[in-house]
């Protein structure tokens, strides 16, 4: 269990995280979602005491992570897979890391293997590929068999294979009865991941409720429709009080009117109609809506 | 892919967390130092150079004594046989390997990022900095001594085929090599301070050698407040104190004014102790 409370970090001027308050529960995956410079990395940090938050709290299990003497039995926290020394082998990385928090250096052979890096623990990790250096990283956050685990973007960087693997090592974590955070900056990698998201840009909360609720937001119908008569058509349907736009690809996008009300219409005027289509809106249209006034970078025009 | 096999667990910390002990941070920190090839090669090598400049030395003298007139191989003992057991230049580039050495145990593991990790599994960073400290600080004892005793000797060795060589129960020469040894792991706990401060390897590496190196080669002893600043440098102190004959005293030019022994031992053991503080201070406060 992990609670932010009213958490604030400011650095100068910049306001990174501002008064932000959630719980991530245990037994579930939690997504942690946000566009690029929502704050979520510096959130994790103050999670893991790397950063002093300028007002506010966060604990872990009821503790202040900084109050533990060793980390790796409390947390186990993948920040940036490149945080590693690429001198040394992956095994050498693991055997320091396990021996700084008195962990058997047996528990190293057994993460190796479960992460697939056994064949390469003698590898120095600086040739090491980024899906190769997540895996490294995933395996050092498991060595300590935490109660708690953070990943921030754990899925660059892996391969289709890898990506699979990840969720059900997530989910099955999750299983186990831990609190399990991952974050992201794409809503497509949470939707076969997460169970519960927590969304915020520009440092403050945006949403936090289940993923299935999540994606109810987004789920305005609209209904693609195709017609030679376009001017006539939606003369019928904005009559009958819907929103007809041209979707910009030579059809008309429908809102308020469903797929078979539009169908009638049409055929009670004769008109015809060469594409009919209902469109549900992705989970990432519904982030993409939700964090269109806090995306800190925004490509093309301003807004 | 072998899946190893959980057992479903609450959700609370391992209920035998062993005690945190500091022994398994300097473990961690030795296995650290000596995981990576560069120390090997870091040490291995400065260590080698440095012991065969002082035999370079030692040989010139040795090739050159026929040449030598009599007055000066009258005063060869001890001053010039001490002189060729460890030289001025190779005490320079001893002050420069060491404080490179200790700069990049904690410089690299701020530029690689490596450093977020270990202190996200060892939130106590002032224990984890002492554990490093200390490893640092023996291992480069270490260092020193071998390289000393060997260079001393070498080089004795190789002067007693003039019949001018000395050894080591000879008044002074303990000190000597003892004050040429430390100088390795005082070097290396400045540039470990350097290092902690700045947190960037290449900014570090080029304080270390303008603090070290340039500033006491910039500065002579005419002045009083010259002279203060100047003893109160690592390289200086050194040249003080291994110095124990008094042929190798300066001249007494009026205005020359000459460091003292025990000033020059407080040099020696201020620097690395407030190298220390800085480093244990600035690391429990700073974000990363």
């Amino acid at each position: 269990m992990i609670e932010v409370n009213q958490l604030t970090k400011r650095y100068g001027r910049t306001t990174a995280v501002n008064n932000l308050t959630f719980t991530v529960r245990p037994g579930r995956v939690t997504g942690f979602l946000g566009p690029n410079g929502a704050g979520k990395s510096t959130t994790l940090r103050m999670i893991l005491g790397l950063n002093q938050p300028t007002s506010g709290s966060v604990t872990v299990l009821g503790h202040r992570f900084r109050d533990h003497p060793r980390g790796l039995r409390h947390i186990g926290g993948l920040l940036d897979a490149g945080d590693v020394h690429g001198g040394r082998s992956a095994r050498a990385h693991l055997a320091v890391l396990a021996r700084s928090n008195a962990i058997p250096s047996a528990r190293v052979e057994e993460v190796l293997r479960e992460v697939g890096l056994a064949e390469a623990a003698r590898r120095r990790v600086g040739g090491f590929s980024l899906g190769m250096k997540q895996r490294l990283g995933i395996a050092a956050a498991l060595l300590g068999d935490p109660p708690v685990l953070l990943f921030d973007e754990p899925l660059n960087g892996l391969d289709p294979e890898g990506v699979l693997w990840v969720r059900g090592l997530f989910r099955r974590l999750a299983r186990e009865g831990r609190t399990v955070l991952v974050s992201s900056h794409m809503m497509r990698e949470m939707e076969n991941t997460a169970d519960q998201l927590v969304v915020i840009g520009r440092g403050e909360l945006i949403a936090d409720e289940p993923l299935a609720e999540f994606a109810a937001r987004g789920t305005r119908l609209s209904v693609t429709v195709r017609t030679p008569d376009a001017g006539v058509l939606t003369g019928l349907l904005t009559a009958e009080g819907a929103v007809v736009r041209p979707d910009g690809e030579g059809g008309l996008s429908v809102a308020g009117l469903d797929a078979a009300r539009i169908g009638e219409l049409a055929f009670e005027h004769r008109i015809l109609l060469r594409e009919l289509a209902t469109r549900t809106a992705s989970l990432e249209e519904a982030f993409m809506e939700l964090t269109a006034d806090s995306v800190e970078y925004l490509a093309g025009d301003p807004r | 892919m072998t899946a190893v096999t959980h057992a479903p667990r609450a959700a609370a910390p391992s209920a035998g967390e062993p005690p945190a002990r500091f022994r398994d941070l300097l473990a961690a920190e030795w296995l650290k130092l000596w995981t990576l090839r560069s120390t090997w090669w870091a040490i291995g090598l400065s260590g080698l150079a440095l012991v065969a400049m002082n035999a370079n030395g030692a040989l010139a003298d040795y090739n050159n004594w026929p040449h030598y007139s009599r007055s000066i191989r009258a005063a060869f003992v001890p001053g010039w046989s001490l002189g060729d057991a460890f030289s001025n230049n190779t005490g320079i580039c001893l002050l420069l390997a060491a404080g490179c050495i200790g700069a990049i145990t904690v410089a690299g593991e701020y530029s690689t990022g490596l450093i977020r990790v270990t202190f996200a599994a060892v939130p106590a960073r002032r224990s984890l900095l002492a554990a490093k400290i200390t490893v640092v600080a023996a291992v480069m004892t270490a260092y020193g001594l071998v390289v000393a005793g060997t260079s001393f000797w070498i080089t004795q060795a190789i002067l007693s085929g003039r019949h001018a060589g000395i050894s080591v129960s000879y008044p002074g020469a303990v000190r000597f090599v003892l004050v040429s040894a430390l100088l390795a792991p005082v070097s290396a706990l400045v540039g470990m301070g350097l290092g902690a401060l700045i947190r960037h390897s290449a900014t570090t590496m080029v304080t270390v050698v303008v603090l070290l190196l340039l500033v006491p080669n910039l500065l002579t002893d005419n002045h009083r407040w010259e002279a203060d600043l100047n003893h109160a440098l690592v390289l200086r102190a050194w040249q003080r104190l291994k110095d124990v004959g008094p042929e190798y005293l300066p001249p007494g030019t009026p205005g020359y004014h000459l460091a003292t022994v025990a000033g020059s031992w407080t040099v020696y053991a201020v620097w690395p102790l407030v190298a220390v503080v800085v480093a244990l201070t600035v690391v429990h406060r700073r974000d990363l």
